[in-house]
């Protein structure tokens, strides 16, 4: 199929961008989302001009790297995927293409697509962790059993892959869902109780700091995240904030 | 032709890890704080020994060429991970764990390093249950374990299809929590470019800031290296496509032996490949084969015809399929190891008989899985007389609740239902066993230069089990490097800082950018990719899933040919001081094209059949196992070492002789 | 309390009780003004009450002044620190894919509420007020009615506050329920709840409209 793609390139955090046109053709429906790219990037290197630059690594669905607003929807127009999981079956002959990297004030531009997501790292660092060192006589696991429900709840939060997609669909760029995700899981484990008041105020301050957007409740998030992180989350967090803020 | 000192504590085998520990040399708390440590790579290995380190009072850099260390490819893990805590109690032991590990990498491995994995990995559970790790449970809310890889025990812990990652983020938490401690300095979209060594001890790198393009120096009393696997030596394979052999390549022209490179696994269950434009395979669960069944036509004219599109796999009779594992294998069957399983695909797929396009791929039909479970479920759920419809429907369901999210993944990328047509899959490149060679402390043959996780050779021996390299990189990372580099760190309590401007930094410093010059300034005819194709294509030819000399002689001269003209030809757009990942490619591809060769010597050398690494030459020539790999115990039962000088076809062989006294070695068969 | 309401989690609540608080002004508002399409007397009699009741005049009314300021201010606030978490805009952004138009266009919503709120304060609250507590003119029980009546003869105010009640209902469908899952409320009970915050999203503004119109037509026949 015959395609024309419409793709921010900016040369680095400092410079203006600009959206570039590239028509490409040969592309087959079974090629990935990156696959085209780096057909694109082929051709843009044999005319000698800089490919466009992307974050990417696993291309499995699982790193988190990929980060590409399609169309107008972080990871394009499928569900419950990243981008590299996304085939070019999904478009059809003679389609344009936009692509963009993931915008926010918190999320800046690198170069091309490229983004620094650094500040999910801080808001993690902040407080995301049960502070336990390695001793190798830690109580035997078997010894806190969990209710199932709060398990599979804890472990559905912590499927979140740190991609952003959360913020890039959110009309304010909000990052609770991300925060929230990393806040539950430790809420719904026994492991997390001791420190859960100082875990929530500290990892939602630096979520403000780093400059992220409000939650309205659009629940974009939620749709366009590859993991289908739920909603639900972002509730915890909330009742889990009230309680340690009236606590502290 | 030197001896290797593995280091390996006297006593008992047992008692080996507790000794050493009681007996090694501490370093004081106090001390603790005056001292650096490197550590390059953040996966399951790198993160948790940056964690461990930090706590116990040294001050941590980290460096990773991700923009976050939770991007690892350790993530990508989906099965699960092995520890010995019998708590199915159906009879497991750390002595089963060990025996199951040594015999299934085919007697290639240390017992005692085997041993002391097997004791520690029941740390790990408890220690990635304090971290907050939500593994499956079981609804009386006590931890659930699976059977995995053929063993006879359940002994695997997991956390869906996504156990990798749930490890991934405990490390990954564990160094937030060290990183807001200011114990550990975190870089990111770094890459390790060479180790600087002073007075033969490792003492800094230097690493290019991926970002800027700066080239900086940092300096360390010691270098841990958890760089991970080199399997991307094959260009397609379910690596990420960043994993890279760089950093372990750097240490080992600086003088760290590489050990066992032609051990590398070859994952039977992947997606095959669709066309030329393909970057990277994505693996199935092994887990599929415990209900799918794998075929491909009896008649090569049925395989042409599928091939053409002309015939539909399920248009064939039972007696027209051939379930050539179950007929070669008939007692493991579709659940032969990994590496058996692998061979007998591509030796179908060689014979004319494989079924995609490009007649690399088999299928894996799980036809016979939805009718057995539809029949039972009626059964079960009480339905008299069910009709064909209302079977296939419910053994749908119950194959869906199984390896739905599979199922899923699959008509993703291939476009079509697997319920309803079978599978296709094909072997990928998946894991390296090979790697740098340490001793018991898992320190490389450079004082102060350590190698942890997938980065060293040391636990898998010619073949790793399903679930254990997750547990290798942790048992490595939090258990083992951080106490066992104490007794080196012991000696440098008055070291004091490492000054980084002295004519070793500026010498390193050098050659890392005349090389990055040298990448830059090739006038350039091809892309990078354009290279690493071409190597990707003479290593899986030639180095794949069969050996023989003729082909690997073959390969030594065609990738150094290959990387000659890579030196004179290749293309890199853009500049140096700046992100340009096509240069991050060049640097990484123009190193794998030096281990490539390296590789394909050692395989030559290796004129055994045993675990991942299978020689033409060695098969069995009669009775039962006839066609079979054929291990060489008297010949080959040793580690080789390659000592680098030069070329890597001059590399030097060095040998450490591989001592059981614990286990009896024997055929592995599966007939 | 300062730091509270600094963050983002606080302001978001703030924004949600401030909004359920209006939503219960809004019921009551609109039990009274529906009494006025069957019975002239009920809808004089409760008017007479609140006008002239002081707890209502000096206590509730005050607190209802400052909700409705808390909650425009709070969302102008809001809506221009959100729109400053995304500097560059996309160039292509499809918000309709994920999102309902309601729920992304609260600000649009809810200027035209404040819009209509400034017509409503000019058509009864300001003339209420200068009657009241600037001309002290005497009260005059049966007054509200006609009042009310007379408001409605126009057909293009009558038509403004159809059109003002059809995004206040935009607003609440998305705001109302919004605000249950802003406080951390949910649960098992939350589809109910979110059902009953949809009904109530058409089904008050809805009564508004018919009020208005009903005392449109009554005048002209």
């Amino acid at each position: 199929m015959n395609l024309t793609l419409k793709i921010w390139r900016q040369n680095d955090a400092q410079s203006q961008g600009k959206i570039v046109d590239y028509p490409i053709s040969g592309i087959e429906g079974d090629m990935s989302f990156l696959e085209m790219l780096d057909v694109l990037n082929e051709q843009l290197i044999t005319k000698g001009e800089e490919p466009v630059v992307f974050d990417h690594d696993c291309r499995e669905g699982i790193c988190g790297a990929c980060s590409l607003q399609i169309n107008g929807q972080p990871h394009g127009p499928d569900r419950l995927i990243t981008v590299c999981q996304l085939h070019m079956r999904s478009f059809k002959d003679g389609d344009t293409i936009f692509i963009e990297p993931f915008r926010a004030k918190a999320f800046p531009v690198i170069k091309d697509l490229m983004i620094d997501r650094s500040a999910f790292d801080r808001i993690q660092q902040a407080g995301g962790y049960i502070s336990v060192n390695t001793s190798g006589n830690t109580v035997d696991a078997n010894a806190i059993p969990i209710e199932k429900g709060n398990a599979d709840d804890a472990f559905a939060a912590a499927t979140c892959i740190g991609c952003g997609a959360c913020v890039a669909a959110c009309k304010n760029a909000s990052a609770m869902l991300f925060t929230s995700a990393k806040v539950s899981q430790f809420a719904l484990l026994p492991q997390g109780q001791v420190e859960a008041t100082d875990r929530v105020l500290a990892m939602v301050n630096q979520m403000d700091e780093e400059g992220f957007g409000n939650c309205t409740n659009t629940g974009a998030c939620e749709i366009e995240c590859p993991k289908g992180i739920s909603l639900e989350n972002i509730a915890r967090m909330n009742r889990e904030y009230l309680k340690a803020s009236l606590k502290g | 032709m030197s001896i290797l000192d593995s280091k390996i504590p006297e006593g008992p085998l047992a008692d080996k890890w507790t000794k050493h520990k009681n007996t090694i040399n501490l370093v004081n708390p106090a001390n603790k704080r005056n001292i650096d440590i490197i550590v390059v790579g953040t996966g399951l290995a790198g993160g948790s020994a940056a964690a461990t380190l930090a706590e116990l009072g040294y001050n941590v850099k980290t460096f990773c060429y991700q923009d976050s260390p939770r991007r690892a490819h350790s993530i990508a893990a989906q099965g699960g991970i092995n520890a010995a805590k019998n708590y199915q109690g159906d009879g497991d032991s750390v002595y089963r764990l060990f025996y199951d590990t040594v015999k299934g990498g085919d007697y290639r491995s240390r017992e005692a390093n085997v041993h002391r994995l097997a004791e520690v990995s029941t740390n790990i559970i408890d220690q990635c249950v304090a971290q907050g790790v939500p593994f499956a449970r079981e609804y009386g809310g006590l931890l659930d374990n699976r059977s995995f890889g053929g063993v006879l025990v359940s002994r695997t812990f997991y956390a869906k299809g996504q156990t990798g990652q749930q490890l991934l983020l405990g490390a990954y938490s564990a160094m937030n929590r060290q990183i807001k401690r200011g114990k550990i300095k975190s870089h990111t979209r770094h890459e390790m470019l060479d180790i600087v060594k002073i007075d033969g001890k490792a003492r800094g790198i230097i690493a290019r800031n991926l970002v800027t393009g700066e080239i900086e120096r940092h300096s360390a009393h010691a270098v841990v290296l958890a760089s991970g696997g080199y399997g991307n030596l094959f260009y397609l394979s379910t690596y990420a496509m960043g994993s890279n052999v760089t950093a372990t390549w750097k240490a080992h022209r600086r003088g760290a032996h590489f050990a066992n490179p032609c051990y590398t696994q070859i994952h039977p269950t992947c997606i095959p490949v669709s066309g030329d434009h393909q970057s990277k395979l994505t693996l199935m669960s092994e887990s599929l084969r415990n209900d799918g069944r794998i075929w491909v036509p009896k008649r090569k004219e049925d395989a042409e015809a599928i091939r053409a599109g002309k015939l539909k796999p399920t248009q064939l009779a039972e007696e027209e399929r051939d379930y050539y594992l179950e007929r070669r294998y008939p007692a493991f069957g579709n659940l032969v190891p990994r590496d058996v399983a692998s061979r007998a695909a591509k030796e179908r797929c060689d014979a004319g008989f494989g079924v995609n396009k490009t007649g690399e791929a088999v299928y894996l039909d799980f036809a016979a899985a939805i009718q057995r479970y539809g029949e039972e479920k009626a059964y079960t759920s009480g339905v008299d007389n069910p009709t064909k419809e209302e079977i296939t429907r419910l053994g749908e369901d119950v194959v869906e609740a199984k390896y739905g999210n599979l199922f899923q993944m699959y008509e993703k990328i291939v476009d079509e239902n697997p319920y309803r047509t079978p599978m296709m899959i094909y072997p990928a490149v998946h894991y390296a066993m090979g790697g740098l060679w340490v001793d018991y402390n898992l320190q490389t043959t450079i004082p102060g230069c350590y190698a942890a996780g997938e980065a060293n050779f040391s636990d898998h021996g010619a073949n790793r089990l399903g679930a254990s390299a997750l547990m290798q990189g942790l048992a490595d990372g939090y258990f083992v490097l951080p106490y066992t580099i104490g007794d080196y760190l012991a000696h440098d309590i008055r070291t004091g800082k490492i000054p980084t401007d002295t004519p070793e930094f500026d010498q390193a410093e050098k050659e890392v950018k005349d090389r990055i010059e040298k990448l830059m300034a090739g006038s350039g005819e091809h892309s990078v990719d354009y290279y690493h194709k071409k190597l990707g294509k003479i290593m899986w030819n030639k180095c794949g899933m069969s050996r023989n000399e003729k082909d690997l002689k073959e390969a030594i001269d065609e990738i150094a040919a290959l990387r000659e003209d890579f030196w004179k030809n290749v293309k890199v757009p853009g500049e140096a001081n700046s992100m340009n990942p096509e240069l991050e490619k060049a640097g990484r591809v123009a190193d794998f094209l030096e281990l490539g060769e390296l590789f394909a010597k050692d395989a030559l050398n290796r004129n055994e059949s045993c675990g991942g690494h299978f020689r033409e030459e060695s098969v069995e020539q009669d009775g039962e196992q006839k066609g079979e790999a054929l291990r060489d115990d008297k010949n080959f039962k040793y580690v080789a070492a390659w000592e680098y000088k030069g070329a890597p076809k001059d590399a030097q062989l060095h040998k450490e002789d591989l001592v059981f006294e614990n286990i009896e070695l024997k055929t592995r068969s599966y007939k | 309390m300062g730091g509270l309401i600094k963050s983002s989690i606080a302001r978001k609540v703030a924004m949600a009780l401030s909004g359920l608080f209006l939503v219960f002004f809004l019921l009551q508002h609109f039990t009274i003004n529906f009494t006025s399409i069957f019975s002239a007397d009920v809808f004089n009699e409760l008017s007479h009450f609140m006008g002239t009741n002081p707890l209502v005049q000096f206590a509730l009314q005050p607190v209802l002044i400052f909700g409705v300021v808390f909650h425009f201010v709070m969302g102008f606030v809001l809506e221009i620190k959100n729109r400053n978490a995304r500097a560059v805009k996309y160039a292509k952004y499809s918000g309709g894919a994920n999102a309902s138009w309601m729920s992304r266009n609260m600000i649009y919503s809810g200027l035209v509420t404040l819009a209509f709120l400034g017509l409503h304060f000019y058509d009864f609250w300001i003339p209420e007020m200068i009657h009241k507590y600037v001309e002290f003119a005497p009260e005059d029980p049966t007054r509200y009615y006609p009042e009310l009546l007379h408001k409605f003869v126009s057909p293009v105010r009558t038509g403004l506050y159809v059109v003002s009640f059809v995004f206040l209902a935009l607003h609440l469908w998305h705001g109302f329920a919004s605000s249950f899952q802003s406080v951390g409320f949910n649960n098992k009970y939350s589809v109910a709840a979110t059902k009953f915050a949809k009904a109530f999203a058409i089904v008050i503004p809805l009564g508004f409209i018919i009020v208005a119109l009903v005392l449109h037509l009554n005048h002209n026949h």
